[in-house]
């Protein structure tokens, strides 16, 4: 178990949907924790609850039993309001399908988190900017979503889950969309700046493959912690061998 | 620009297209309720502007007769009746009846409502311009702002009236004296003219006469000292004077025939077009939310608080409703001022104003269904779950 240094801790968290005869355990007493500048990969198939454990981590859900701590704060205990506005400063999201808003250009949708956080500063506006210079997006700050490619889009939010500089980033399939090639460049950019930020990232992923740019990989199974993989070599093994992804 | 402005007007100028379609939408919503605000505010008061500005608080008519100027008769015997009253100021004879101006110079006939009145008693009207009716046989007349407005004549000039006497046409020369604001009656322009002037010149039937060669009029108006006590006045004079029914000017103009219903159902026409707005912002609105739900639920996950994204949406409403509001309001008066004074259109200030802001509200209104589909929907949705 780790300590209280960690960014973000799971402990003993379950989710039960449903009641009696009919529940169904979809996260069952998982505990674990992410350092600050540690990426980690939530892999399982299809049911294993890891979508359901993002949601939770993210305060979306409420566990039925255990707790969620980021930056030491136990998410539970925040109201409805409080936990949107956490959510807002100290964590991160990169969703699957990407989820920028369609009416703003690449660069407003990244310093939408600004906007949401009240830091829309000069200093924040250029930051933001170097971001997506950064990720190679100079001659796209002023075009909309539609006329992004996938990998482009997904850059976008990748800048967006990081620009307010939170504790926590959360991606959910980021490379679900992509193809082999840009889902390497995402998830390695994505990584490097997780790693040069000092933030925790839990990334969820179907793609094994993907894994060979995380710091660990928690495997969950019928809501289960079935496997958690820390060494470099047992990781790159992993990703090397695995011409698949996860049913 | 806060966030909920933010996102409220970028979206909007990114979907230009659609915005415009559904501001041109209320635009033309609002061209109907004003313009039918406008035709019940010209027809209402072509048919009371006179009785409405009347110098006096309350009028008799004949009993029995409801109310209607028309068919009532009231002889000037029961003035004096009428002015010995305690409480009553003063009295007039007022009679109404249809005549036509004629021009020398081709154009065409206008059709007036000639209003006979007694110089100076409660009745007469009061004048803009020019100078006031002297005397009672005086081939006088003073034109009302109607008359004006719809042809050239002026104070000073000499107008030809045209009557049926008996079985045939008569013309009488008028001197205009003076101008009065509008005081339409029966939905025609009006010549107000000294009352036995009124009583020589009026249509008559062949060996019409009254009674004892006693002047008749239509009604009769009254002024009261105290003009706060109408309702006890006219309990009074209907009780003192034999075959008389007194009524406020209000009563008194809502009774014409078919004046009630005529303002009924435009203001039946009116709230149906409200009603159809509200349904026509709300569905649309509501179908604009249901289209983005997914992000909506993204902005919630990211921190976006409800009341930002309520109040963005309802800004969206009120932005795209005031605008069509201002389009169609704008256009209506443009056109409004194209159409000839014949017609009854009549875009009152307090008309206008009250039709504008409950306009302005339907947009809300209309909205506020969707404003609750949206504050319902869950941050999970995001990630594609829902509870």
């Amino acid at each position: 178990m780790r300590k209280e240094k960690d960014a973000l801790r799971a402990i003993d968290v379950t989710k039960i949907y449903g009641e009696g005869d009919m529940a169904v355990r979809a996260v069952d007493n998982v505990s674990f924790g992410v350092r600050s500048g540690e990426f980690i990969a939530l892999v399982g198939p299809s049911g294993s609850g890891k979508t359901t454990m993002l949601a939770m981590l993210a305060g979306l859900l409420t566990p039925t039993e255990g707790v969620v701590k980021i930056a030491g704060n136990n998410m539970n205990e925040l109201s409805e309001a409080k936990r949107t506005r956490f959510r807002g400063q100290r964590i991160g999201f990169a969703f699957q399908a990407s989820n920028l808003v369609p009416y703003l250009t690449a660069l407003e949708n990244v310093e939408l988190m600004l906007r949401i956080n009240d830091t829309y500063t000069r200093k924040n506006r250029v930051r933001a900017r170097e971001l997506l210079v950064r990720l190679g997006l100079e001659e796209r700050l002023k075009n909309y979503p539609e006329q992004l490619s996938g990998g482009q889009r997904q850059r976008v939010a990748i800048a967006r889950a990081l620009i307010h500089e939170p504790d926590v980033v959360l991606a959910d399939e980021p490379t679900a969309s992509l193809d082999t090639e840009r889902a390497n460049e995402v998830v390695a950019t994505f990584a490097e700046l997780i790693h040069e930020q000092g933030r925790a990232g839990i990334m969820v992923t179907h793609d094994l493959r993907m894994c060979k740019y995380v710091d660990r990989v928690v495997q969950m199974v019928d809501g289960q912690i079935t496997h958690i993989i820390s060494e470099p070599e047992e990781i790159e093994r992993m990703a090397a061998n695995s011409e698949f992804q996860m049913e | 620009m806060s966030l909920p402005l933010f996102l409220a007007v970028r979206e909007i100028w990114h979907n230009k297209g659609r915005f415009l379609l559904i501001s041109m939408v209320v635009a033309l919503i609002t061209t109907l309720v004003l313009f039918i605000a406008a035709l019940a505010e010209g027809l209402g008061n072509g048919n009371r502007e006179y009785i409405e500005n009347l110098s006096g608080e309350l009028i008799a008519f004949q009993a029995d007769v409801d109310l209607s100027a028309s068919a009532s008769r009231i002889g000037r015997s029961r003035l004096n009746e009428i002015r010995r009253i305690e409480g009553v100021a003063d009295v007039g004879q007022v009679g109404f009846a249809n005549a036509t101006i004629v021009f020398d110079d081709g154009e065409d006939p206008l059709d007036v409502s000639l209003i006979g009145v007694e110089p100076g008693q409660p009745g007469d009207v009061s004048i803009l311009r020019g100078k006031p009716l002297r005397g009672s046989r005086a081939n006088e007349v003073v034109i009302d702002a109607n008359v004006a407005a719809r042809s050239e004549i002026q104070v000073g000039d000499t107008i030809s009236i045209r009557t049926i006497q008996g079985a045939s046409e008569e013309f009488f020369q008028l001197y205009v004296v003076g101008l009065s604001s509008g005081q339409a009656y029966f939905l025609r322009p009006s010549l107000i003219v000294p009352f036995q002037t009124w009583d020589k010149i009026r249509p008559q039937g062949v060996n019409e006469r009254t009674d004892n060669g006693e002047l008749i009029s239509n009604i009769v108006a009254i002024k009261l000292i105290n003009p706060d006590q109408t309702v006890q006045m006219g309990r009074l004079i209907a009780e003192r004077v034999d075959n008389l029914e007194v009524a406020d000017r209000k009563t008194a103009y809502e009774a014409a025939p078919g004046y009630s219903a005529q303002q009924s159902t435009l203001d039946t026409q009116r709230y149906f077009s409200f009603f159809i707005g509200i349904l026509v912002l709300g569905g649309f609105f509501q179908i604009q939310t249901l289209q983005k739900v997914a992000q909506i639920g993204m902005l919630k996950a990211i921190g976006a608080s409800n009341w930002r994204i309520g109040l963005s949406a309802m800004l969206q409403i009120i932005l795209i409703n005031t605008l069509g509001v201002a389009i169609g309001a704008l256009g209506s008066l443009g056109l409004g001022a194209t159409f000839p004074p014949a017609v009854p259109i009549e875009f009152s200030r307090d008309a206008l104003t009250t039709a504008v802001i409950a306009l302005l509200l339907i947009g809300p209104a209309g909205g506020l269904v969707s404003i609750f589909y949206l504050l319902r929907i869950e941050p999970l949705t995001a990630l594609g779950l829902a509870q």
